[in-house]
């Protein structure tokens, strides 16, 4: 049987892709960044997944406003790398496994969450950061991976309890698998961030620490925030925390902290936590 | 059930991306849209008004991107700004940039009130 082993929330700011590429890792004000990945970095390592499924957001690469589905998944043998507007990132496509990500649609539709199911999909950075952060990936990706794509861009938005009931859905999807996979799942985007109006810029450091607490030990209180709460809070943009629900729906409470971190250097919350399941 | 939004309640300086911004920005986000084609940065760098009159844009939206005003682009035509940035190997204008004129500051005003400025 197939089964969730682990959850990973994270950021997924694009400016840290583009610091990797140009090997920025180790000057003063990114290293705090990258240095908060390498337990995760190891704990994967340990713990071998099969598959990542990686909750994220499509920031106009391979969606436009013309179809802009609400829980979108991936069924690719492969997803490229998009180009956002500055030309892919030189990182090796990325690998999927259909016959999973077709299974986990089939039972998600028949389970009532009804997915836009996408077998052509580029990845950008909403999916690659994470990746990028969390995996070795030269010369190709140690992990297959199952994206799956919310809207959290173009309102009206799912509410952060439905985010959270999709992943509960997952988890039994995952489990109704008779394929022997071990599965870890991302919640991807925020934490606090605005990027349009006299706002652009805003932070809330407490926000956001009381979401990292919350979403380990609390998540259903989690659940009743509205979008209005959270854009009023943590700024326009960080709606984007609600996907971290999916993630944290696909968990049980058995669960150990491996790891922890908030850094918000420039205009968005750098949240980072990693979830093992206690076996 | 919550209303996930109460539109009563403004948000200051803050607009939110719905439906209705959504169909006024239709135009422009579908022409900064195509900026994740090469071919069509290539084309807008070798002609822009050119490249402006091929998609039919409003004369206020040829403009705000001559005078290079985000603001303009975002509060006033229905921007997005995850489309907007697109514009940017084009226009040399990063988020940064595009967000101290959305505040109403200079570049370097900005950059003065953020924590760690070298993460950028
Ligand atoms: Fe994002």
């Amino acid at each position: 049987m197939a089964k969730i082993i682990g959850g990973i929330g994270t950021s997924h700011v694009p400016s840290i892709g583009k610091a990797y590429d140009m090997g920025q890792q180790d000057e003063p004000d990114w290293k705090p960044v990258f240095d908060a990945y390498k337990p995760v970095q190891k704990w994967l390592a340990q713990l071998k997944p099969d598959v990542a499924i990686v909750v994220y957001n499509d920031h106009g690469s391979s969606m436009f406003f013309d179809k802009y589905p609400t829980f979108a998944i991936g069924a690719a043998d492969t997803y490229p790398i998009g180009d956002e507007g500055w030309g892919p990132r030189p990182l090796p496509d990325v690998p999927g496994n259909p016959d999973f990500s077709w299974h986990l649609a089939e039972e998600l539709v028949y389970n009532e969450f009804d997915m836009t199911v996408c077998q052509e999909l580029l990845v950008e950075h909403g999916f690659l950061v994470p990746m990028n952060l969390c995996f070795p990936h030269e010369p190709s990706w140690p992990v297959k991976t199952v994206p799956i794509a919310v809207n959290v861009i173009q309102h009206p938005l799912p509410t952060a309890l439905r985010c959270y009931k999709l992943g509960q859905a997952i988890r039994q999807a995952v489990e109704a698998c008779e394929d022997d996979l071990r599965v870890v799942i991302f919640g991807t985007g925020g934490m606090s961030h605005q990027l349009n109006g006299t706002r652009f810029g805003h932070l809330n450091t407490k926000f956001d620490n009381d979401f990292l607490d919350k979403i380990e030990s609390d998540p259903l209180a989690l659940t009743e925030l509205t979008h209005q709460e959270i854009m009023e809070e943590a700024g326009a943009e960080a709606v984007e925390l609600i996907m971290w629900l999916t993630m944290r729906g696909a968990l049980s409470d058995n669960l150990t902290r491996v790891h922890r971190n908030y850094y918000a250097p420039m205009t968005t919350g750098m949240g980072l936590i990693a979830l093992e399941e206690t076996a | 059930m919550a209303a996930q939004r109460d539109k009563s309640r403004t948000i200051p300086g803050t607009t939110v991306f719905d439906g209705a911004e959504s169909r006024k920005g239709y135009r422009i986000n579908k022409f900064a849209m195509s900026f994740t084609k090469p071919e069509n940065r290539e084309a807008f760098t070798a002609d822009e008004e050119v490249y402006m009159e091929s998609w039919k844009l409003s004369d206020q939206e040829r403009q705000f991107l001559r005078d290079r005003d985000y603001r303009g682009l975002i509060e006033e035509c229905g921007g997005n700004i995850y489309m907007i940035m697109k514009l940017g190997t084009c226009t040399g204008h990063g988020l940064y940039h595009v967000g101290a004129q959305l505040r109403g500051q200079t570049f370097e005003d900005f950059m003065a009130t953020r924590n760690a400025a070298g993460a950028r």
